[in-house]
């Protein structure tokens, strides 16, 4: 078990084998994203009430789980980084946390078109895209605050307490704007009060969601990888293997 | 203890490094100094210097004020209308005047070194930085609190609601200083921290603003009050248990790097 985990701790051992799980991942998203998006779009039923624009919801609520889970996960690979100082978390939670950003900007966006059709206006100041619209600036600061260092490991530790000082405060957000919003507003618009969905509807959208968290996983992975490279930049492995796949005469040369 | 704080207090830069090395290193060794003996030099170490400091008090009432003032120029001088919109122009105001202050909570201390000097003191630097935060919310969130309701009769508050906006605002701000100061110590080692503070730490913000300004609204309408105070106590509770420590930490990473 520990042995596992300094393994995984190690840069190196990591890059290899995302490079194995890499394919396999990007694999399963296409197909799933392909299926999911064909049988979203074009073979599930209408809705009764809202017709074709509900179909907002194969891109909308993958992007909101993922918006959510992507900022826990950046808050576990800081606390890992934290604890047990392994480098690859911190690399995996930086090239997180502009994913996670561009996600919740996703799913602020579609659920700004879907707005449009279902509420007659784009932005609504519902419960849950207020605490969307928070999770996006946290994310931001975040990424603010990781660019604001010059020394990269006062970086990663930051944007580590940062990224979990933010996950502690999420739900007391997502509960308080919940709170606010039933306070102020009369609950008329919410989509929890449509009836459940059908099995042809929410079957699509179940492949759509796996898809999109399989997508995560592979370009974590990517980004991970070229993360590495970037900063074991004058690590001896990285070197050879530069060395090794491009050109070997220069490589060579300057040893 | 109370040598080595007093004396990077009085001197500030011009000490040099090597002799507030070997002012340090004293208690270190000699271990006399309890964990009350330092939260309670702290604790005066900062009211002296800020009450030396006059205008760093005054700034954020001051900005208070303005904005309050503002409002009322832009939006109507109605009072109808400015009665409806009080509570929360109140406290969004008095979360920007606290914000404003967080950026020097520990920035002189980080400039002239003895920030590095309660790091290196043998008590738990988290005591130690919420000895800070309480000075601060002393200095800062508990005069916003008592001036709140001078500000809220020339915005025509609803009577009968400001003693709760007072209450909640400062059970709010120790809240807001707790949150903020782990904004401040991420970014006390950073040239321009201002703006980047702002924006790690007004997302924080929201629970406390929703429950602060629900509180004030809540009085206005006569509705009970206790639920929105509870909740603002246990906000301040939670934050009490936690931020410390986040505090602490963010500090090391700040003076390391």
């Amino acid at each position: 078990m520990w042995a596992f985990i300094h393994k995984l701790g190690s840069p190196k051992w990591f890059y290899g084998i995302s490079a194995k799980l890499q394919p396999w991942f990007w694999a399963a998203a296409a197909l799933l994203i392909v299926t999911g998006s064909l049988w979203g779009l074009a073979f599930a039923p209408a809705d009764y009430q809202q017709g074709n624009s509900f179909r907002i919801i194969y891109v909308h609520v993958p992007a909101a789980f993922l918006a959510q889970s992507i900022f826990i996960a950046m808050a576990v690979s800081g606390l890992v980084f934290m604890v047990w100082k392994i480098k690859v978390a911190d690399m995996a939670a930086a090239v997180m946390a502009p994913l996670g950003a561009a996600m919740t900007f996703v799913a602020l966006f579609s659920g700004a078109v879907w707005g449009v059709p279902t509420w007659g206006t784009w932005w609504m100041w519902d419960a849950r895209l207020t605490s969307m619209l928070i999770l996006l600036f946290l994310y931001l600061g975040v990424i603010a605050l990781r660019g604001a260092f010059t020394s990269r490991d006062s970086a990663s530790r930051a944007a580590s307490v940062l990224a979990m000082v933010g996950v502690i405060n999420i739900p007391i957000i997502k509960y308080s704007v919940d709170w606010w919003y039933t306070l102020h507003q009369p609950a008329s618009f919410t989509l929890t009060s449509r009836p459940a969905m059908p099995t042809e509807m929410w079957l699509p959208l179940v492949i759509m969601v796996l898809g999109f968290y399989c997508f995560f996983i592979a370009l974590t992975l990517m980004r991970t990888r070229s993360e590495i490279l970037r900063r074991e930049a004058n690590k001896h492995w990285v070197q050879e293997l530069v060395a090794g796949q491009v050109v070997k005469v220069p490589a060579e040369e300057a040893r | 203890m109370h040598s080595s704080l007093h004396g990077a207090s009085n001197s500030g830069s011009s000490q040099s490094s090597e002799t507030a090395q070997q002012v340090s290193a004293v208690p270190l060794r000699e271990h006399n100094g309890g964990l009350m003996t330092a939260v309670k030099a702290t604790l005066v170490r900062d009211l002296t210097l800020l009450l030396r400091r006059r205008g760093e008090v005054l700034n954020p009432l001051v900005f208070f004020a303005l904005v309050i003032t503002l409002f009322p120029i832009a939006i109507s001088p109605d009072p109808e209308l400015l009665a409806v919109i009080a509570p929360g122009l109140l406290w969004v105001a008095a979360l920007l005047a606290a914000l404003l202050s967080l950026d020097s909570l520990f920035r002189s201390d980080y400039d002239d070194g003895s920030l590095e000097q309660l790091l290196l003191a043998p008590q738990p630097l988290a005591a130690l930085s919420l000895a800070k935060v309480a000075v601060h919310w002393l200095l800062t969130g508990l005069p916003l609190a008592l001036m709140a309701p001078i500000l809220g009769i020339m915005l025509a508050l609803p009577a009968g609601s400001y003693a709760v906006l007072a209450l909640s605002l400062a059970l709010g701000t120790a809240s807001l200083s707790l949150i903020g100061a782990i904004g401040a110590a991420l970014t006390v080692g950073l040239a321009r921290g201002g703006v980047l503070l702002s924006l790690l730490v007004l997302p924080l913000y929201i629970p406390v603003l929703i429950f602060g300004a629900g509180a004030v609204q809540a009085a206005i309408f006569g509705e009970g009050v206790s639920a929105h105070l509870a909740i603002l106590g246990a906000l301040l509770a939670a934050s009490l248990m936690l931020a410390p420590w986040a505090i602490a930490a963010s500090l090391r990473i700040s003076i390391n790097g």
